[in-house]
């Protein structure tokens, strides 16, 4: 098998320890490349978030670390052990949660959590404590006499993340663990990830929302065609793009026209009467844009401010149409093209 | 703990998993055991006058013919069970929790295990009521000896093994649990064209091989030969090794099935 083009020296002699390390992973089915070539390093006990659109490879990655699937090439390292070389050293130290439900229907939700605690070792006690603090965590207690296939897709998803924490795991795999929640269960889940977090357990989770991963994550991967197309904290990838401006909007061409005079460095968009101004959002420039308005008696129909977040990242990395944002900054970049 | 107790341990966590199912459910073991006491009060009350008569030279009363079915029957019995097993499986296959399973710490094998050994006992308990059914419209043993009578349970359980097996990986190559139904079904189907119901003899010439050299023949006759003492010959280890040979076989089948990446 060819080795890979890319470095893999970051696999090995990194200050941090990392709980998952990849080098240079690749997958492809018949002849579409899945992953092509990703490199990963997860430090312990951080939140690591892994965002791509759908059928980017979220789930194939997380398959690959589980154990699930083998990759075609390359080196992967979960608590120090190959998923390769050493299968049952990688499970004996995750959980995993996968994009669909993995509970087993013809059994109550508490004969689910009995059976992971079986199949964990626990005594008999150990596995009674567990199964009733974990139902009780999950807001699973009145449905816990129930068979599991009658239980809502929320509920099946929660129970689905009780029975991953059976047993302590270190790492956890969550593919889309929210996906499917109501309002009030996605901030639970997001505050067991966070206690989760303070026990020292790393997690790796795949999301589509941006925010879950700006609230959860340390650090941010954005998986794009096969490739990490960025990696960093939220912050980092939010610097990452000029997205931030000041949008004024008219609905009198002649006063469009004098703002457009007035304030010189703009974006135009005569059709919708609408100007844009980059800007950070911060107080004094907002100031300076109104003192200008001011100064040249124009008034202003609407003022909105537009700072950038990671959906601006994800869609600029990603390079679909964000709607409404006929101008955004990376874009005349793909009319030349 | 050693591999050896860690894979009992699982495979019974497993094995308890498959047996509370089949408890839920009970209503697809029901229905598997059906079919084969529909076919023995068929055979003995509406039948049963006609097709004995190709019985012992057409002397065979109709108690005579009971003990002639009962073996076939008991197969059948057996062949229905692991059907619900071929279903089972199917169904863990396309479950997700099949996935949460494969990234467990777990003995790889447990969960086949587990429905292995459930599938065994519950074809034993299966071919126990239909037996008692056998019994109760008035099957007897002829002269069979308390080792007879454990050597035809012992071959009872080597056959529902065996079955098992292949019905194993029936269900691990079927899409769903329709399918693996459909698949397994020969399962059932084949004792009707063995000795089951009639002789081999009584059977057209070109048919007889089909029915001389499948595996349920020699089962069935071995059988036959332990409860009713008839002359059991090579049947006795040619079952045998039918049953050690589909079980290698499923066994094999269905772990190369099992290893394979999933989806
Ligand atoms: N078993 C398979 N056989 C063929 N193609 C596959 C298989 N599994 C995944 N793929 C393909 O690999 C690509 C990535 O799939 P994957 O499930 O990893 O995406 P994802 O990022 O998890 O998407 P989503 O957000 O929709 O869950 C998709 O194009 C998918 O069609
Ligand atoms: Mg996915």
């Amino acid at each position: 098998m060819p080795s890979s083009v890319m470095p893999t020296s970051r696999i090995d002699g990194r200050q941090s320890p990392a709980a998952v390390s990849t080098a240079g992973l690749r997958k492809s089915y018949g002849d579409k490349t899945v992953l092509n070539g990703i490199d990963l390093h997860i430090p312990a006990g951080s939140v690591f978030a892994l965002l791509g659109p759908n059928g980017a490879g979220k789930t194939t990655t997380v398959h690959i670390l589980s154990t699930l699937i083998a990759a075609d090439s390359g080196r992967a390292q979960v608590a120090g052990h190959d998923v390769a070389t050493s299968p049952d050293g990688v499970r004996a130290a995750i959980g995993v949660t996968g994009q669909f439900s993995a509970v087993d229907g013809l059994i109550t939700g508490e004969e689910n959590m009995l059976l992971m605690a079986d199949l964990h070792h626990l005594s008999k006690r150990e596995a009674r404590r567990t199964t009733a603090e974990l139902l009780e965590r999950f807001d699973l207690v009145e449905a816990a006499n129930k068979p599991a296939s009658s239980y809502s897709g929320g509920m099946k998803r929660r129970l689905d993340i009780a029975m991953t924490l059976v047993g302590d795991p270190r790492i956890i795999f969550l593919d889309e663990p929210t996906t499917g929640l109501d309002p009030r269960s996605r901030h639970n889940m997001w505050q067991i990830i966070r206690e989760l977090v303070s026990d020292g357990v790393t997690v790796l989770l795949t999301t589509q929302y941006l925010q879950e991963a700006d609230e959860l994550a340390d650090r941010i991967a954005v998986l794009h065609e096969g490739r990490i197309a960025a990696e960093g904290t939220a912050d980092e990838l939010k610097r990452l793009i000029p997205g931030g401006h000041v949008r004024l909007r008219f609905c009198d061409p002649s006063t469009y026209r004098c703002a457009a005079d007035a304030i010189r460095e703009v974006t135009r968009d005569d059709e919708a009467l609408s100007l844009q101004i980059p800007s950070d959002g911060s107080q004094r420039e907002l100031r300076s844009i109104l003192d200008r308005l001011d100064r040249a008696g124009i008034e202003a129909d609407e003022l909105t401010v537009h700072t950038p977040d990671l959906d601006d990242v994800f869609f600029a990395l990603t390079g679909s149409n964000q709607p409404n944002q006929p101008n955004q900054p990376n874009q005349p970049k793909e009319a030349v093209r | 703990m050693s591999s050896l107790a860690l894979a009992v341990r699982d495979a019974s966590t497993m094995l308890r998993r498959n047996l509370l199912h089949a408890r839920r459910y009970p209503s697809l073991t029901l229905n598997l055991l059906l079919t084969p006491v529909v076919l023995l009060l068929l055979f003995v009350y509406i039948f049963g006058d006609v097709m004995s008569a190709g019985i012992g030279g057409g002397g065979a009363d109709r108690s005579a013919y009971i003990a002639y079915l009962v073996p076939g029957i008991a197969l059948m019995t057996i062949g229905g069970t692991v059907v619900g097993t071929a279903v089972s499986v199917s169904n863990d296959m396309t479950e997700g929790i099949m996935a949460r399973f494969r990234t467990m710490a777990i003995h790889r094998g447990s969960v086949l295990i587990g429905h292995v050994v459930g599938s065994v006992l519950q074809s034993v308990m299966s071919v126990v009521i239909v037996g008692a059914v056998a019994v109760a419209i008035g099957f007897r043993s002829t002269d069979a000896t308390a080792l007879e009578w454990l050597a035809a349970f012992g071959l009872l359980a080597l056959v529902a093994l065996a079955l098992t097996w292949i019905a194993v990986g029936m269900g691990m190559v079927s899409p769903n649990a329709e399918a693996a139904g459909n698949n397994a079904l020969p399962l059932i189907v084949l004792p009707l064209i063995s000795s089951a119901f009639v002789p081999v003899d009584a059977m057209p010439g070109w048919f007889q091989p089909i029915a001389e050299y499948q595996p349920f023949t020699p089962a069935i006759e071995t059988l036959r030969g332990l409860l009713l003492g008839s002359e059991i010959g090579h049947n006795g280890w040619l079952a045998i090794v039918w049953c050690l040979a589909l079980s290698a076989l499923g066994y094999l089948w269905s772990k190369a099935v099992f290893n394979r990446d999933p989806k």
